[in-house]
C-alpha cells in the first residue's frame, strides 16, 4: 500500500515543480510588457497613479492597451471605457470555464480568484495534467504575472515622461505593434477558425478606417466591432438552429 | 481630458473589467454557454485589436495619416512571423517608427 502511495507523491511532486516553473516562467516573461503598457499610458496622458491603478484593478492587459489606444487617439471617456469592457467580456468566459477547477468557497475566495482570471492563467490551469496542479498553475501565474505587470508598469509609466521626440515616434509605432502581437495568435495557430478570425480581423480594421474621419475619435473602434458583429449574424443564427 | 475624467475612466473601466472577471466565476455556466455568446466572445477580440491596430497605426484625431507608424507595423508583423518573442516584436516596431522619425523630421 505504501509502495504505489510513494511512487504517486513522487510522481506528483516532480509534476509539481514542473508546473511551478512554467508559470513562473510563463509570468515573468509576461510580466515585462507591462513596460509597454506604462509608456503607452503616459504617452495616453495617464499619470504614474493612474496606470498603475489599471495594472493593479483592471488587470487585463487587452483591456488596459485598449483603454489608453482609445485615449491616445483623442477619443472619449465612454468609447475607452467600452474597449476595455468588450475586450473584458473573454474573461467572463473564462471564468464560466475556471470556476469547476478553482471551486473557489465564499465570496473572499472567489473575488480574490476572480482579479487574476486571465488569458495566461486560464491557459495554464487549464493545460496543467490535473485538477490539483491547475489550481497551483493558476496561483503561480497569476501572482508572478501580477507582481511583474505592476512594476513594470510603473518603470514604464516613469521611464515614457522623459522621453524626447524621437522616442516619442518609437513609442507611436510600439502601441500599434503591441496591438497586432496580441490579435496575431487569434489569426495564426490554434485559434478556433483561423480564416473567419481574419476575415472578422480585416472586416473591423477596414471599417475602424472607413469611419474615422466621420465619428469621434475612438467611437470608429466600437462601431466597426459592432458591423462585423451584425455582418456575421446569419451564420450566429444558422449555427445556433443546428445546435 | 482632465485629470477627474481621466480617473473616473480608470475607475469604471478597472471596475467594469473586474466585474466581468467576478461574474464568470459567480453566475451558472448555462447563462454564459450559449452558442450566440461564445460566438461572440470567440471573434469579438479579432475585430476589436484589428481595429484598434488600424486606429492607432494610421489615424491622428479624425485624420487618416500614414507615417513611420506603418513602417514599424510592416516591421512587427514580419517580426511576428517569424516568431519572434513579443518584447523583440516591440523593440524592432519602435526602432523602425524612430528611424523613419529621423530620416523624414
Amino acid at each position: 500500500m505504501s509502495v504505489p502511495l510513494t511512487r504517486v507523491s513522487r510522481v506528483s511532486t516532480s509534476d509539481r515543480s514542473r508546473t511551478l516553473r512554467d508559470a513562473i516562467g510563463l509570468g515573468a516573461a509576461v510580466g515585462l510588457y507591462g513596460v509597454a503598457f506604462g509608456a503607452a499610458a503616459a504617452g495616453a496622458g495617464l499619470s504614474t497613479w493612474q496606470a498603475l491603478t489599471m495594472s493593479a484593478v483592471m488587470f487585463t492587459g487587452a483591456s488596459q492597451f485598449a483603454l489608453v489606444g482609445v485615449l491616445s487617439a483623442g477619443g472619449g471617456a465612454a468609447a475607452a471605457v467600452g474597449s476595455a469592457l468588450l475586450l473584458g467580456t473573454r474573461n467572463t468566459v473564462y471564468g464560466v470555464r475556471l470556476a469547476p477547477l478553482l471551486a473557489p468557497r465564499g465570496w473572499p475566495r472567489r473575488a480574490g480568484a476572480a482579479h487574476w482570471v486571465i488569458d495566461e492563467t486560464t491557459a495554464m490551469a487549464v493545460a496543467a495534467p490535473d485538477r490539483e496542479l491547475g489550481r497551483v498553475a493558476f496561483w503561480a501565474t497569476g501572482a508572478t504575472i501580477y507582481l511583474g505587470w505592476n512594476v513594470t508598469t510603473v518603470i514604464g509609466s516613469l521611464g515614457a515622461a522623459g522621453l524626447g521626440e524621437t522616442a516619442q515616434a518609437a513609442l507611436d509605432s510600439v502601441v500599434p505593434a503591441a496591438f497586432l502581437a496580441l490579435l496575431w495568435p487569434r489569426l495564426t495557430r490554434a485559434a478556433n477558425e483561423p480564416a473567419v478570425q481574419r476575415r472578422v480581423a480585416l472586416g473591423g480594421a477596414v471599417v475602424a478606417l472607413v469611419l474615422t474621419p466621420f465619428v469621434p475619435p475612438g467611437v470608429q473602434v466600437i462601431l466597426a466591432v459592432v458591423a462585423v458583429g451584425l455582418a456575421g449574424r446569419p451564420r450566429r443564427v444558422a449555427a445556433e438552429e443546428t445546435a | 481630458m482632465s485629470s477627474g475624467t481621466l480617473w473616473a475612466v480608470v475607475l469604471v473601466g478597472a471596475v467594469g473589467c473586474y466585474l466581468l472577471k467576478l461574474a464568470g466565476l459567480s453566475v451558472p455556466a448555462a447563462w454564459v454557454e450559449r452558442p450566440w455568446v461564445t460566438r461572440v466572445v470567440e471573434f469579438v477580440p479579432a475585430a476589436l485589436l484589428a481595429a484598434l491596430v488600424a486606429v492607432q497605426v494610421a489615424s491622428s484625431g479624425s485624420a487618416l495619416v500614414l507615417d513611420g507608424r506603418l513602417v514599424g507595423l510592416a516591421v512587427a508583423a514580419v517580426a511576428l512571423a517569424l516568431r519572434a518573442p513579443f518584447i523583440v516584436v516591440l523593440v524592432l516596431a519602435g526602432a523602425a517608427g524612430a528611424l523613419v522619425h529621423v530620416l523624414t523630421g
